[in-house]
């Protein structure tokens, strides 16, 4: 781990004094939302005709939607698409130029994460994004995942390279005109991450977005896709964070997973965008489809996530299970502080037999927040014997926050079983006064206790990961006891 | 220093107004152990929380001298690492949270308040295997999320294996022995009684005179309303297992 953050940091060093800036200064599109636009982004990224059309099909489709507002327990006022670059608007023209320019609160953040200082720079939006060229650190594993037939890429690169594939792929779980924000995705993605895991193999790393974070930066919408084919496994590592803003920004990401016979993927998230101030001001509205199709026999979906930033959070992870003796999971912590919001969970729609789901859902709430837990378990008339077990545990702390819960069940066939386990509570004085008296700090306390409730997901996430999070938990809640 | 650990004067405190301690005074010498006893609802776990520092507990008057500092003025965690420790009456479950994790917290976090270097995993399990084994605690419970499902006994066992990690100068037991059979009693007591030591005082706070067949108190204090009525020594615990409270209630009142 250490050698690769040398690496990477030499990379990034090195680079600097090269100075990308005035690069990525001429990738501007106009401002707003039109045909015109869409055309743009996908000629500037030089795509086939399909996929031009595709993405036309999907921008006509989203004038004709609803945002999903009237259904979700979020609330927010109506966005201006209008108001907004939609291809590759560098940050530097506003951002801070140097990290003696960023606000120290955040600093200090990234200070207590352990983040490496190039990183926190970056992270803060500092115009140095550039410099860490992404694509060329990838390229030290690429070798090595080529040789096992393993394709790891950025979307743009997969057009380009791997035509049929996108083509076969791309929108074949979540269509183009799915939902509002997927429907947008579809119409102007810039980019992404396309996996591809041959038959029989199995990825010998964790795949992870971290290397690839100009591309990460570059637009609100990226689209990635991994495939996995029979036999295969994967396991990829998503990390977000934003840089802080007075204003509300909109990501609407789309993910894609196909699992093929016996294949499993397994898809970690730590979500850490920019949550708005203490007032509710500013933070990232994160309206993201993610949904996994476990297409083949036996095949594998493993979806855990970690929510702690974000303004608003939308999104449900979910599986399609269509194989026999197909499995989905959902291991889920979200956690909302001050006035953040979230409505998430999952959808589990069982139509193989003998398919199973798993649900673990841990939401916190603290502050002036709203966390909501919604989800469908579906049994289609063919899942006979299917099987889903769902647990859903919320922690309050405080008393001006909320936390609802609205599972949906659905069965179509007797030989279904479904339970469904859920709780409320709260962080208690006992338990509190208990750890204090033994010389915790209330906040030592207040994430002791907040990371036990959370465990069972928590340990679902790849070992670094997972202490990244548990830290994130804990800066997450300062503040939110006395 | 006077060899005093503890010097309490005319202390008063309220819970949500209504006042619970109305004048204490009790001086604690270093190396000693005293028993306050008194009936329910005489002030016994108030006395044990305001020493402590528990939220809502508000002390209206008086003072509480701790190794000559103004104990009342340190926060609950502060007092925790000057060596205050409180054995609970009910010791509370924090499921998910492994005794490992939250004693290896607790235990540098008292170290680096004392400006000590923090230890490691490997350096803690050492540590906490061998107070484990001296006590008879079985290994197994440090990997068991804290106090969850443990047994009245396994709650007590495992309170006096953090007094022996953490080491305190003044230790508080708050009705150790309630829900206690003889045989868990016996041995939660020994495992006190050889903490026992010169750089050590103990507060042993009950309702019942048999935990103190096991922990020889040096004086006894007799708590009634909010006062202690009667002082002596181990002589006065078993006439009050006799007689019972009521002649010092009818005084009180």
């Amino acid at each position: 781990m250490s050698t690769d953050l040398d690496q990477v940091r030499a990379l990034a060093d090195r680079k600097y004094e090269y100075g990308f800036v005035t690069d990525i200064e001429s990738e501007f599109a106009p401002k707003g939302l039109n045909e015109d636009i869409v055309r743009f982004i996908s000629a500037k990224k030089n795509e086939p005709e399909w996929l031009l059309e595709w993405r036309l099909r999907a921008y006509r489709a989203w004038l004709t939607q609803a945002d999903p507002q009237e259904w979700a327990k979020v609330h927010y006022p109506p966005i201006d698409y209008q108001d907004a670059y939609y291809y590759a608007a560098p940050k530097q023209k506003d951002g801070p130029k140097s990290l003696a320019d960023v606000d120290p609160k955040l600093l200090e953040t990234y200070e207590k994460l352990g983040v490496p200082l190039f990183e926190r720079a970056r992270l803060a939006g500092v115009a140095v994004d550039a410099v860490f060229d992404s694509v060329s650190v990838a390229t030290t594993y690429k070798g090595k995942l080529e040789e096992m037939g393993i394709i790891f890429t950025s979307m743009s690169e997969a057009v380009q390279k791997h035509p049929d594939l996108v083509r076969q792929y791309l929108g074949s779980v979540v269509p183009y005109a799915d939902n509002y924000f997927a429907t947008l995705n579809s119409a102007v993605f810039t980019d992404g991450s396309f996996v591809y895991i041959p038959p029989g193999v199995r990825c010998p790393m964790e795949l992870s977005t971290y290397f690839r974070i100009n591309e990460a930066k570059t637009g609100q919408f990226e689209r990635t896709l991994i495939i996995a084919d029979k036999g295969s496994y994967v396991s990829y590592l998503e990390g977000c964070t934003a840089p802080m803003r007075d204003e509300n920004q909109l990501h609407a990401a789309v993910v894609e997973l196909v699992a093929l016979d016996n294949a499993e993927i397994k898809y970690s998230t730590v979500q850490n965008w920019y949550p708005g101030d203490e007032n509710g001001k500013g933070g990232i509205y994160n309206f993201v489809t993610k949904r996994g199709a476990c297409r083949g026999k036996a095949s594998r979906i493993s979806w855990t996530q970690v929510e702690t930033g974000s303004a608003i959070t939308w999104k449900y992870p979910s599986c399609i299970l269509q194989g026999e003796d197909s499995v989905g999971e959902f291991f889920s912590v979200a956690i909302t502080n001050n006035y953040q919001q979230a409505d998430t969970g999952t959808k589990m729609i069982h139509i193989g037999k003998n398919s199973r789901s798993r649900i673990v859902s841990k939401g916190i709430s603290a502050g002036h927040a709203n966390n909501t837990y919604r989800g469908l378990v579906r049994f289609n008339p063919k899942a006979a014997n299917a099987r889903n077990h769902t647990q859903c545990d919320s922690l309050l702390i405080g008393d001006r926050c909320g936390a609802h819960t609205s599972p949906y069940i659905e069965s179509r066939n007797a030989s279904a079983e479904v339970e469904h386990e859920a709780t409320t509570s709260r962080i208690s004085e006992d338990q509190l006064f208990y750890a204090m008296q033994r010389g915790l700090s209330q906040e030592e306390a207040v994430a002791l206790i907040v990371n036990g409730f959370c465990r069972e997901v928590l340990q679902n996430l790849p070992m670094e990961f997972a202490v990244e999070a548990q830290k994130l938990l804990a800066i997450s809640l300062e503040g939110s006891v006395g | 220093m006077s060899g005093m650990l503890l010097e309490i004067e005319g202390l008063h405190a309220e819970i949500d107004g209504k006042e619970i301690l109305k004048g204490i005074d009790l001086r604690l010498p270093q190396g000693e152990v005293h028993a306050v006893m008194g009936p329910n609802g005489s002030g016994k776990s108030t006395l044990a929380y305001v020493l402590s520092g528990r939220d809502g507990y508000v002390v209206t008057a008086g003072r509480v001298l701790y190794q000559g500092r103004d104990l009342l003025a340190l926060k609950t965690e502060q007092r925790a690492c000057e060596g205050v420790f409180l054995a609970f009456q009910y010791p509370v479950e924090i499921p998910g949270v492994t005794g490992v994790t939250f004693l290896k917290t607790a235990v540098n976090a008292v170290r680096r308040y004392h400006g000590k270097g923090e230890l490691d995993a490997m350096q803690f399990m050492k540590l906490a295997r061998a107070k484990a084994k001296e006590l008879g605690v079985p290994e197994e419970m440090l990997k068991r999320a804290v106090n969850t499902g443990f047994s009245g006994g396994e709650k007590k066992r495992y309170d006096a294996l953090q007094a022996a990690l953490l080491d305190p100068r003044l230790m508080i037991l708050d009705e150790t022995d309630s829900g206690l059979d003889v045989d868990a009693l016996r041995m939660v007591a020994e495992g006190v009684e050889r903490m026992r030591g010169p750089q050590r005082s103990m507060l042993v706070i009950t309702h019942y005179q048999r935990i103190l067949d096991y922990i020889r108190p040096d004086r006894v204090h007799v708590l009634v309303d909010g006062r202690i009525v009667d002082s002596g020594d181990r002589r006065l615990a078993l006439e009050l297992e006799k007689s019972g409270y009521a002649s010092y209630q009818g005084k009180a009142a």
